[in-house]
């Protein structure tokens, strides 16, 4: 019997162990645990996809029987699929979620917040060096108004060790039946002011509210973190803004209302909370533009802080 | 499967029996640790007959892991069968623990209307439901603002590490610490030191490994993502009854949709989410439990776990029809011979009340004016 063998069934076993019957069937393709190439290992039916992720490796414990330490196989794998994706499953969702990031910086406001509805279809190659591209159908639904609309798209996740942000194209062009300029230059012009200027925290609270009057700022907080979450969104990654912990206005500068934002946003994959400040500027006529975008680090050894 | 035509209202007539304290309990509000277990005392005291409370374990912080008991007595005398359903095993997922307050309230609710197909379910199975697994971890979500977003328990920091908290749902003993996990302490899915090591996850493992041939069914309740999620976390691992997880899956998130037209996929985790070890749900299916679901509620993003209280009765009525959908096929599934009446026979049963009460009531007023 082979030595790959020999782990594959001991593997079996292991998982066989608890409760005595073997209650999984372990569907293992024969190269599991053999290093493995780059490109997909051909197999007739579903591909095995074993997403990595940062750096989750999968490690399946062998010789537990025999040896006091375990060794462990580390499966380091970056088998991806490529071809036509199943629209409901991870991959395309992802690459999804990115297009909509990119569509709220080009077109979101205080008044537009698109947000993933549903993936039609989804397909996948790899370039070689340059990365991989998805090439998707999307249904995008706007948070406030509802207005929901289909686009196409190309994700391109950059390959090589420098990364890089992925690299967005669609076919969307613009908010067509929803008209928020009247709301946007109302909104505008109240904030155009040197005086009293606006401030506000915890967007939306632990309730989940958010004060009629501030919402405007938690979708504005929404817009200008995707131009974060873009830049830091790969495959191995799912981001949401969670919440705008502070919003804190600063003067007019260059005719754009300008806004420091602490935010925190939610990263499905690692299920962290990660906290980003950014200066976010905005005219109904600019559009959100995001600069000054600073990770801060997770505070792990903080007490609760005194209360705002 | 339970009676779904009637809407929930305060001050509905229909609810005879019930305490001033369970009459005013709001289930449309999140509720902090002590007004649950309050709540839960209630509900005990108020229907003894139906309901006992268990507590089976300790948390970190050495608090109550309590558990309702809902079960009527079998006619026929038989060994009752069992179903599992647990809340708030993540912390911040504030939705999940209000839903299993609103299922007891529906629960609660249908017992006293004598609805049918409820206490013929309660007299072949128990159903045991945990409103909060983590009580540490929702207690400390609730300190203030800050702590709002925590997920994991309140352990202490391990040795040579300075974060508190394993992730409990990545504790299991189900392919442990093989995926999708991290094993720094200071991570959000922290698997802990060993298998079942934390005081949580070994209280579930104690009752219903000791149980496990009764139980039939597991569901584990959380947010956010709009998913039902079934065995294994493992992308290399099918379950044998692969195809019917999938198709009751699917039959739950359909009957999900019918209501405000929120869509719920299903899959395995490695498809449609991401892979993981440790969870409870893989655990509870390696057991041998056949049907063991995840049910992440909403929403898909927007809100996240701080899902605004005014969506707190959609959200729990669309996961009431989807777990009772389960519910009602793990029944049929197991007692072939003696299916629950459907829900149009429970709805006939109540027309017919009706239209006797009506009938009675026109004769007597006509009797009275003769």
């Amino acid at each position: 019997m082979s030595p790959a063998l020999m782990r594959v069934l001991r593997v079996v076993v292991l998982l066989s162990a608890v409760r005595g019957a073997p209650l999984a069937t372990v569907t293992l393709p024969p190269v599991i645990l053999e290093p493995v190439p780059l490109e997909p290992v051909p197999v007739p039916s579903e591909p095995v996809r074993v997403d990595s992720g940062a750096d989750q490796n999968i490690s399946i414990p062998i010789n537990t029987e025999q040896q006091q330490q375990q060794q462990q196989v580390s499966l380091d794998v970056d088998v991806m699929l490529t071809g036509e994706l199943n629209p409901n499953h991870y991959p395309a969702r992802r690459a999804a979620q990115v297009v909509l990031h990119h569509l709220n910086t080009r077109y979101g406001s205080p008044y537009w917040w698109g947000a993933l509805r549903q993936v039609h279809k989804a397909t996948a190659e790899a370039l070689g060096d340059s990365g991989r591209k998805y090439s998707l159908e999307v249904t995008l639904q706007d948070q406030i108004s509802g207005t929901k609309e289909t686009c196409t798209a190309e994700v391109v996740f950059p390959g090589g060790p420098a990364g890089g942000p992925p690299q967005v194209t669609t076919s969307y062009e613009g908010k067509s039946e929803i008209n928020t300029q009247a709301q946007e230059e109302a909104l505008y012009n109240q904030y155009n002011t040197s005086q009293n200027l606006l401030s506000g925290h915890n967007l939306p609270d632990s309730y989940g509210h958010v004060a009629p009057g501030m919402e405007p700022f938690w979708h504005l907080g929404g817009v200008a973190s995707s131009f974060v979450m873009l830049k830091e969104s790969s495959e191995n990654t799912l981001y949401n803004m969670a919440q705008v912990v502070s919003v804190t206005q600063l003067a007019t500068e260059n005719n754009q209302l300008r806004f420091n934002y602490d935010v925190l946003l939610h990263e499905m994959v690692s299920q962290e909370i990660i906290h980003w400040k950014l200066l976010a500027s905005w005219s109904p006529q600019e559009g959100v533009k995001a600069s000054q975008m600073e990770l801060l680090p997770k505070c792990h050894h903080c007490e609760p802080p005194q209360e705002h | 499967m339970f009676n779904n035509n009637v809407n929930f209202l305060f001050g509905d007539s229909l609810s005879l029996g019930v305490s001033e304290k369970l009459w005013n309990y709001n289930y449309t509000r999140y509720h902090p640790m002590d007004e649950i277990s309050s709540w839960m005392d209630s509900v005990v005291e108020q229907n003894p007959k139906l309901v006992t409370s268990l507590v089976y374990g300790q948390t970190f912080e050495k608090r109550d892991i309590k558990l309702l008991k809902f079960g009527l007595p079998d006619p026929g005398g038989l060994e009752k069968k069992a179903v599992w359903v647990d809340c708030g095993i993540h912390a911040r997922e504030w939705i999940a623990p209000a839903f299993c307050q609103w299922f007891v309230k529906e629960i609660l609710q249908s017992y006293n209307e004598s609805d049918v197909r409820l206490t013929k379910f309660l007299q072949k199975i128990d159903l045991y439901v945990t409103p909060v697994l983590n009580v540490d971890g929702y207690m400390f979500s609730w300190t203030n603002q800050s702590t709002r977003l925590w997920r994991k328990s309140r352990s202490l920091p391990p040795q040579g590490c300075t974060c508190h908290g394993v992730d409990l749902n990545r504790n299991f003993n189900a392919n442990w610490g093989t995926v999708g996990v991290s094993t720094d302490c200071c991570s959000n899915t922290y698997c802990g030191v060993s298998p079942a090591s934390e005081p949580e996850a070994k209280a579930v493992t104690d009752f219903v490994g000791t149980r496990v041939d009764q139980f039939l069914c597991y569901l584990t309740i959380h947010s956010s993502g709009q998913l039902i999620l079934l065995p294994y976390g493992h992308p290399q691992i099918t379950a044998p009854n692969y195809e019917e997880l999938v198709s009751v899956g699917k039959a739950a998130a359909s009957e999900m949709k019918k209501l405000y037209g929120m869509e719920y996929r299903v899959g395995t985790s490695p498809q449609i989410l991401y892979a993981n070890s440790g969870s409870s749900r893989d655990w509870a299916r390696l057991l041998g439990i056949p049907f063991s679901y995840t049910f992440e509620l909403r929403d898909k993003g927007e809100f996240g776990h701080l899902l605004p209280e005014d969506q707190i009765k959609p959200a729990c009525e669309e996961a009431y029809v989807g777990v009772t959908s389960i519910l009602s096929y793990v029944y049929d599934n197991n007692f072939p011979n003696d299916k629950l009446p459907t829900a149009a026979a429970t709805a006939c049963v109540h027309v017919t009340g009706l239209i006797v009460m009506t009938t009675l009531a026109t004769l007597l007023v006509t009797l009275g004016s003769v």
